[in-house]
C-alpha cells in the first residue's frame, strides 16, 4: 500500500505526470469508486472517519467543516467548492510542490470535495506569482475535461462540475478564507464578519467550502485506499501524512512527505541534514511566520497538531523556519513584523495602526535607538493585537513570533538597547 | 497633486483593443457577475499594456459598467496591479523571513548597485522595475526573486549579474 500518497508521483526533475500516466498509477480511482455507487453521504462519512484536519494552518477537521453545508430540498441549489492555493505564509513552500509536481492529484481531490457538497462549480484561487503552477494546472484541467472527469455527467454519475482557475493579484490577506471570497468576487479583499460562515453563506452568498491545497490532495487516497490505511500512515495521534519543510541554515533544506508524529529532530537532522557547519540551532518557527518560537529542547517532540500545541505553538503549515546562532533574532522578528504591517488589509484599527508602529520600533532597535520604553510598548502590543482584539487572525498571527520572541530573546533586545547597535553582523 | 487629480478625473476612456475585449468576454463566462470580472479586466489590460493607466480604467469602467471608484479601490488594493508605468520586466524580489535569514539584504544592495534603482524604481533604460514581494514560496532555495515570469533561486551576486546580462542580451 502507498505510504506517500501526496508525493508518490512527484519528481521535480521531470514535468508532472500527464493524465494517462497519472491514471496508470492508480489515479482517478476515487472518481471511479464514486461512479460505482458511493453517495455524497458515504464520502462525507469516510472523510469524517479519516480524521483529516485542514492543512492550511488552522487544522480544523475537514469532514466536520463539510457537514455544515446545508443539504436537501430547501438548501440553495448553487454551492461552491474553492481551493485556497494562495500560499503566502512566510517560510511556506509546500502547496507549490503539490501543484507543480502533481496537478491531477489536486483536481481529483476537488472533484471529491465538490461531489460531497454537491457543488457544480469549483474555483482554484491561485497566487499570481505561481506561474509554473498555473501552467501545470491549466494543462491538467484541460486533460481532465477531455477524459470526462470534468464537465457534464461525470462518468455517468449525473454529477456536473466545472473547475475554474483564478489567478490572484497579490496580498497575503487573501489567504484568509472570507477575504479570499471577496477577492474572487472582484472586491477589496477585506475579511468578512463571521457568522455567517462561508459553509452557509460564502461566495456570492451561496454555501461554500474553502480548503487548502494539501488538504484536498489528501482526499483521493482516503477514498481509494480506505480509512484504515489512512490511519496506518501515522506515527502519532493525528492521521495521515504531512508535508514538512525546512528553510534556514541546514545542509539540505527542502520539503518532504512524512507521517504526522515524526519527531522534529528527525526532520531536521535526517532530512534537513542538520545545521550547516559553523551554525547552531537557536530556535525555530514550526509552521510559518505566524507561529510561536520553539526551542532546541523541543526537538524530540512528535511533530503533529496536539504535541506542538502543548508547548504553546502551532503545527500550522508544517514548514519550519530555523534561526541559527549567527542571525539576529531581533532582526528576524523585525522582518516578520514588517511583513505583517505591510500585509494588513487596513480594515480594523489595531492591525492597521498597531503593526506599523511595532515595525517602526523594530527599525529603532535595528539602528541602535531602541529604548526600555520601546520594549515596553512592544510587550503591550502582544496584548493589543492579540486574539479577540482584531477583526481577523492576521495581527494575532503576528503576535505569535512577537510575544514568544520577546520572552525567549529578552537578552538580545537588552543588548540592542545597551550597546546601541545590533550586536550581530548580519 | 490636486492639479494631477483633476487632470486624471478628466481623462477620457481609450478604446479597448479587440484582443482585450475577447479576453474580458471570456472571463464573463466564468463568473456570475460583472464585478468579479473587474479585477480580471484590470489584469488583462495590464498584460497587454504593461500597466493600468487612467484611460484604461475609464475604458474598463465603461465596458463593464462598474464605477471607476470601485475599480480603483480594487486596483489599489492588489500589489500586482500596476497603476504606474513599469519596466519591460518587473523584478519581484522576496524579502520575507527565510530569504532574509539567507542574506537577501546583501542581494538587494547588489541589485541596487547594479541597476541603480532600489525598491519602487525603474531603470533609466526602462528595462527593469525593482519591487519587493511577500514570500515567494520557494524558501528552501532562498534567496529568490522573479524576473517577469521566471523564478531565480539560490541567488548570489555572480548569479544576479549573469541573470541581468542574459535578459539584456535577449532583447
Amino acid at each position: 500500500m502507498e505510504s506517500k500518497p501526496l508525493t508518490k508521483n512527484i519528481d521535480m526533475s521531470r514535468p508532472p505526470l500527464d493524465i494517462a500516466a497519472y491514471e496508470a498509477n492508480e489515479g482517478y480511482q476515487s472518481i471511479k469508486a464514486i461512479a460505482a455507487g458511493l453517495s455524497p453521504e458515504d464520502v462525507l462519512q469516510l472523510v469524517k472517519d479519516s480524521g483529516l484536519k485542514g492543512r492550511g494552518g488552522a487544522g480544523f477537521p475537514t469532514g466536520l467543516k463539510w457537514s455544515f453545508v446545508p443539504q436537501g430540498e430547501n438548501s440553495p441549489k448553487q454551492k461552491y467548492f474553492v481551493v485556497n492555493a494562495d500560499e503566502m505564509e512566510p517560510g511556506t513552500f509546500k502547496d507549490r510542490l503539490l501543484m507543480e509536481g502533481d496537478p491531477h492529484l489536486m483536481l481529483e481531490g476537488m472533484i471529491i470535495g465538490s461531489y460531497t457538497i454537491q457543488a457544480s462549480t469549483a474555483y482554484i484561487f491561485l497566487r499570481g506569482e505561481y506561474k509554473a503552477s498555473e501552467y501545470a494546472l491549466k494543462k491538467a484541467i484541460s486533460e481532465a475535461y477531455d477524459k470526462g472527469y470534468l464537465g457534464k455527467n461525470i462518468l455517468g454519475t449525473g454529477f456536473d462540475l466545472d473547475i475554474i482557475l483564478h489567478t490572484s493579484a497579490g496580498r497575503y490577506i487573501c489567504g484568509e478564507e472570507t477575504a479570499l471570497l471577496n477577492a474572487l468576487e472582484g472586491k477589496r479583499a477585506n475579511p468578512r464578519a463571521k457568522p455567517p460562515f462561508p459553509q452557509v453563506s460564502g461566495l456570492w452568498g451561496k454555501p461554500t467550502i474553502v480548503n487548502n491545497v494539501e488538504t484536498v490532495c489528501n482526499l483521493p487516497g482516503i477514498l481509494s485506499y480506505g480509512v484504515d490505511w489512512y490511519h496506518g500512515l501515522t506515527k502519532g495521534n493525528d492521521h495521515g501524512t504531512k508535508l514538512f519543510g525546512i528553510s534556514g541554515r541546514v545542509k539540505t533544506p527542502g520539503c518532504w512527505e512524512l507521517p504526522l508524529g515524526v519527531t522534529i529532530r528527525e526532520v531536521i537532522e535526517q532530512y534537513g541534514g542538520g545545521m550547516q557547519d559553523g551554525y547552531e540551532l537557536r530556535a525555530f518557527l514550526p509552521g510559518g511566520g505566524s507561529t510561536d518560537f520553539m526551542l532546541p529542547e523541543h526537538l524530540d517532540l512528535q511533530f503533529d497538531y496536539d504535541e506542538v500545541a502543548k508547548v504553546g505553538s502551532r503545527l500550522a503549515t508544517g514548514t519550519m523556519i530555523l534561526l541559527d546562532d549567527k542571525t539576529c533574532p531581533v532582526g528576524m522578528i523585525g522582518n516578520l513584523m514588517k511583513f505583517f504591517a505591510h500585509e494588513s488589509c487596513g480594515f480594523c484599527t489595531p492591525c492597521r495602526d498597531g503593526l506599523p508602529w511595532v515595525d517602526e520600533i523594530f527599525n529603532e532597535f535595528e539602528t541602535g535607538r531602541g529604548t526600555e520604553k520601546d520594549l515596553q510598548i512592544l510587550h503591550e502590543h502582544v496584548d493589543y493585537l492579540g486574539p479577540g482584539r482584531t477583526f481577523c487572525a492576521l495581527a494575532p498571527g503576528a503576535t505569535a513570533p512577537l510575544g514568544s520572541g520577546l520572552k525567549i530573546f529578552a537578552e538580545d533586545f537588552d543588548r540592542h538597547i545597551k550597546e546601541k547597535c545590533c550586536p550581530y553582523k548580519h | 497633486m490636486s492639479a494631477d487629480l483633476i487632470a486624471s478625473s478628466a481623462t477620457k476612456a481609450r478604446q479597448l483593443t479587440d484582443a482585450e475585449i475577447k479576453e474580458i468576454e471570456h472571463e464573463m463566462e466564468l463568473y456570475p457577475d460583472k464585478q468579479a470580472v473587474g479585477l480580471e479586466a484590470l489584469k488583462i489590460v495590464q498584460k497587454h499594456q504593461g500597466w493600468v493607466s487612467d484611460e484604461s480604467m475609464q475604458a474598463i469602467s465603461k465596458y463593464l459598467e462598474i464605477p471607476v471608484a470601485d475599480l480603483e479601490s480594487v486596483a489599489t488594493f492588489f500589489n500586482l496591479v500596476y497603476r504606474q508605468p513599469v519596466g519591460k520586466k518587473v523584478i519581484l524580489f522576496c524579502n520575507s523571513v527565510s530569504c532574509w535569514i539567507m542574506g537577501c539584504d546583501d542581494m538587494r544592495a547588489h541589485i541596487n548597485e547594479k541597476l541603480g534603482v532600489d525598491f519602487g524604481g525603474t531603470t533609466e533604460d526602462g528595462d527593469f522595475t525593482f519591487l519587493p514581494v511577500p514570500c515567494l514560496g520557494d524558501c528552501d532555495r532562498a534567496p529568490v526573486m522573479m524576473v517577469g515570469d521566471d523564478l531565480h533561486r539560490n541567488l548570489t551576486a555572480e548569479k544576479i549579474d549573469q541573470i541581468f546580462t542574459d535578459y539584456r542580451s535577449k532583447e
